[in-house]
């Protein structure tokens, strides 16, 4: 085993397990009295006497619960027999929780592997219509993704809402895949420093402009020639945005971090940093190819 | 001698016994908020030191350290001096342990709900606090061990035995558990990392089962069984062969809290055997209490004292039998993170330390003030139905819960997906967190019932200093 640096330690465990379980045994052994002498109808004591009246009789060890003791110590040897106990010695039975794990995992391949070689094979538009691979997918989906997107996928503050025809990064099938495999993270930089407390004000009210929000048609005016300078190179000219960069599209009405003036000069403000982890170690590729198009049949049923 | 030498130190046998109800009642009361707030999250009230997070833990020092702690100084001060014919060793030094654990549980009290941690479970405690606690435990050692050593009897009693195997190995576990590097006053980290630093807070965690809340109590048992049942202990061998079984295989059990996890097969293996071999030492224990009433069994019917004193070494007995079965890595494979754990170690918190604690206390607090019984026995009667009620709820609802929990999270359907998603197991958790709480309030009001028990006890009566019997042996 990797975590030993000497064949000492393999000894020394071995030994003192071992010496252990035996002398608890002999332990038992050596104490176990067999009868015991009565003294006027009571058992004898050990003759001691504290605080004035504690005494304790001599009574033997009760059988069974010796037996009982010596049963779990036997017990006990088999099985470090059997099973790796004793340093880095394997056990007859040559048991490991990773092989454990293995075998586990090489049953539910060989049980379930076909289903999903078959959804494998099929395109991702076709799955996002068939029950039975929605099925799975919705299964996968509350246990891995429903954390995050809700049980509906509706998502939360912060989080993004799967039901709609909104993406931040493209609603490929393709992209999905990535999404959910690689993970992303959106990086929107603050800009509180550069813009001072009005320039934020301002920006921001440009920004409700641009989803044809209540503003300030000033402030905007002004927050127009910033935006120009500072938020252009992201979100686009016209504040569409861009998928290659998880920029949100500004002239929607989805607001992932809050909509209004004070929840937008926040995030212009402070900044925010958004991840979706990558799932490709935790998931199979067919898994996430069915997860992919149950996602693609949310967004489709909108509207 | 002069004259103190003669009178025992009730002194400080009375400020332990009468703040183990006092954080009895604190902790309990905090235990309930977090089982309300499991139901309604909304408890919390939007305040960040009421979220769950942060009171758990101080649900768990309290309970554990405040009143357990409490409880075994006060009994283990008691019963060393009564079975040793001695005075306590240094009263300042006993002092100081009274007012240096005080010191810790309010220290406890105000920064766990401030949010500081080093997040090992029931030694959370940061390392100022740390270096408080490991103060005290020495002045108790050197109280207690000091009383052993002037004792005018030959031998020493059994339940001293459990209260110094407790005492000295309680200081190693914590010194080398909370073994960490300051950064600033209240942060600090660990000495040992990844999986040594699992296995040592492991190895601290369970032997804070076994020592703190095991070895301890059933020291307080060895002497308030026999005194209350007015009986011999049953088996002196019994007691020799139980006591070194079973403090030295609980040192190896630890890593069955680690099963399938980074650390080796091995050492999950001998985690579970020492378990298994756990059993029988622990069920001597049980056995030498029960047995203390054979020809006595009588008084059961009449002394509510020894109901409580009985029925928790019921419930030792059963939550021991219980322990080593979940210890079996396929058991543990359903167990492990559901409330059955929750339910098992509350069997045994409420079942018997709490039980044993209650007991040994209303034969405690009456002497204490030179009475010879409780102001009210009928309100102990009603104490301990109310509480062995309350303990029957909490612990049936989280074995249903727990095991229901370990089937849901398998449950796999014909396409190899879980069934389940978490939240479902939680939704379905519900009722029995319910439950949980209606067994958690009974318990709660049972120990305000003996606050004012002991209110009426103590009010207006005068403490006393006990005169040192000659001793009885020959």
């Amino acid at each position: 085993m990797s975590e030993f640096t000497s064949g000492f330690w393999d000894v020394y465990i071995a030994l003192a397990t071992i010496v252990s379980i035996v002398a608890c045994g002999v332990f038992l052994k050596h104490q176990s009295v067999h009868r015991v002498p009565m003294v006027g109808g009571e058992p004898q004591t050990s003759g001691h006497v504290w605080d004035e009246d504690l005494r304790e009789y001599h009574n033997p060890l009760p059988r069974w619960w010796a037996w009982l003791f010596y049963l779990t110590l036997a017990f006990s040897l088999v099985y470090v027999a059997l099973y790796p106990a004793l340093g880095s010695y394997p056990g007859l039975l040559g048991w490991t929780q990773a092989k454990q794990l293995e075998e586990e995992n090489a049953r539910a391949q060989a049980l379930y592997g076909p289903i999903y070689e078959k959804f494998a094979a099929q395109e991702v538009a076709a799955l996002a219509k068939d029950p039975q691979a929605l099925a799975i997918g919705q299964k996968l989906f509350l246990n891995h993704c429903a954390q995050c997107h809700a049980s509906d996928g509706a998502g939360s503050r912060g989080f993004p809402n799967l039901t709609d025809r909104d993406w931040l990064w493209g609603g490929t099938p393709e992209a999905i895949r990535t999404s959910i495999a690689e993970g992303r993270t959106g990086v929107m930089p603050p800009f509180g420093p550069a813009l001072g407390d009005d320039g934020v004000k301002d920006v921001a009210h440009y920004v409700l402009s641009l989803s044809g929000a209540a503003h300030d048609s000033i402030r905007a005016a002004r927050g127009k020639e910033k935006y120009a300078q500072l938020c252009v190179a992201c979100h686009g000219p016209e504040g569409k945005g861009n998928i290659q960069l998880g920029a949100p599209d500004l002239t929607d009405r989805v607001w992932l971090h809050g909509a209004g003036e004070a929840a937008i000069a926040e995030t212009i403000a402070k900044g925010r940093t958004n991840q979706m982890p990558a799932h490709k170690e935790l998931l199979a590729p067919a898994k996430i190819h069915l997860l992919t198009a149950y996602v693609l049949s949310l967004s489709a049923q909108a509207r | 001698m002069n004259h103190r030498e003669e009178t025992y130190n009730y002194t400080v046998v009375r400020q332990f016994a009468i703040a183990t109800v006092v954080w009895g009642v604190v902790g309990m009361a905090v235990g309930v908020l977090i089982a309300a707030q499991l139901l309604w999250p909304e408890l919390n009230f939007g305040v960040p030191w009421l979220s769950y997070g942060r009171l758990r833990p101080l649900h768990t020092n309290a309970v554990i350290f405040a009143f357990g702690g409490s409880a075994l100084f006060a009994t283990s001060y008691y019963v060393v001096q009564r079975t040793c014919h001695a005075r306590l060793f240094s009263d300042a030094l006993a002092a100081f342990t009274f007012w240096g654990w005080q010191a810790v549980i309010v220290a406890a009290a105000v920064t766990l709900p401030l949010g500081y941690t080093q997040g090992k479970e029931y030694a959370e405690l940061e390392w100022p606090i740390d270096l408080l606690i490991a103060l005290v435990w020495v002045a108790y050692a050197i109280v207690f061990f000091g009383t052993i050593f002037k004792r005018k009897v030959p031998h020493i009693y059994v339940a001293n035995w459990f209260f110094g195997a407790f005492i000295l190995t309680v200081a190693i576990l914590h010194i080398v558990n909370s073994a960490a590097i300051p950064a600033t006053l209240w942060k600090s980290y660990s000495v040992y990392a990844g999986a040594q630093d699992a296995m040592v807070q492991w190895w601290y965690g369970h032997n804070a089962v076994g020592f703190f809340l095991t070895a301890g109590f059933l020291g307080m048992m060895y002497y308030f069984v026999p005194k209350q049942a007015g009986r011999p202990v049953y088996s002196y061998p019994l007691s020799v062969v139980h006591f070194w079984a079973l403090i030295f295989t609980y040192m190896w059990a630890g890593p069955h809290h680690l099963h399938y996890t980074a650390l080796p097969d091995w050492a999950q293996s001998l985690g579970m055997i020492f378990s298994l071999m756990l059993l029988a030492p622990s069920w001597g224990g049980m056995i030498n209490g029960i047995m203390t009433l054979s020809g006595a069994w009588h008084k059961l019917r009449t002394d509510p004292i020894l109901k409580f004193l009985i029925v928790s070494l019921s419930f030792y007995g059963m939550s021991t039998f219980e322990g080593p079965m979940m210890s079996i890595k396929t058991v543990n494979a359903l167990s492990h993170y559901t409330d059955w754990t929750i339910g098992h170690v509350h069997s045994g918190a409420l079942g018997w330390v709490g039980l044993v604690s209650m007991g040994s206390l209303y034969f405690l607090i009456p002497r204490l003030y030179g009475r010879t019984e409780m102001a009210s026995v009928r309100a102990i009667n009603l104490h301990f139905w109310v509480a062995t009620i309350g303990i029957v709820l909490y612990i049936a609802a989280m074995w249903i819960a727990g095991v229901m929990q370990g089937l849901m999270w398998r449950a796999v359907g014909a396409d190899g997906t879980l069934t389940y998603s978490f939240v479902e197991s939680v939704k379905a958790t519900y009722p029995f967190y319910a439950i949980r709480l209606v067994g958690g309030l009974l318990y709660l009001a049972g120990i305000l019932i003996m606050a004012w028990n002991v209110w009426k006890t103590v009010a207006g009566a005068r403490p006393v200093e006990a005169r040192i019997p000659a001793p009885a042996y020959a």
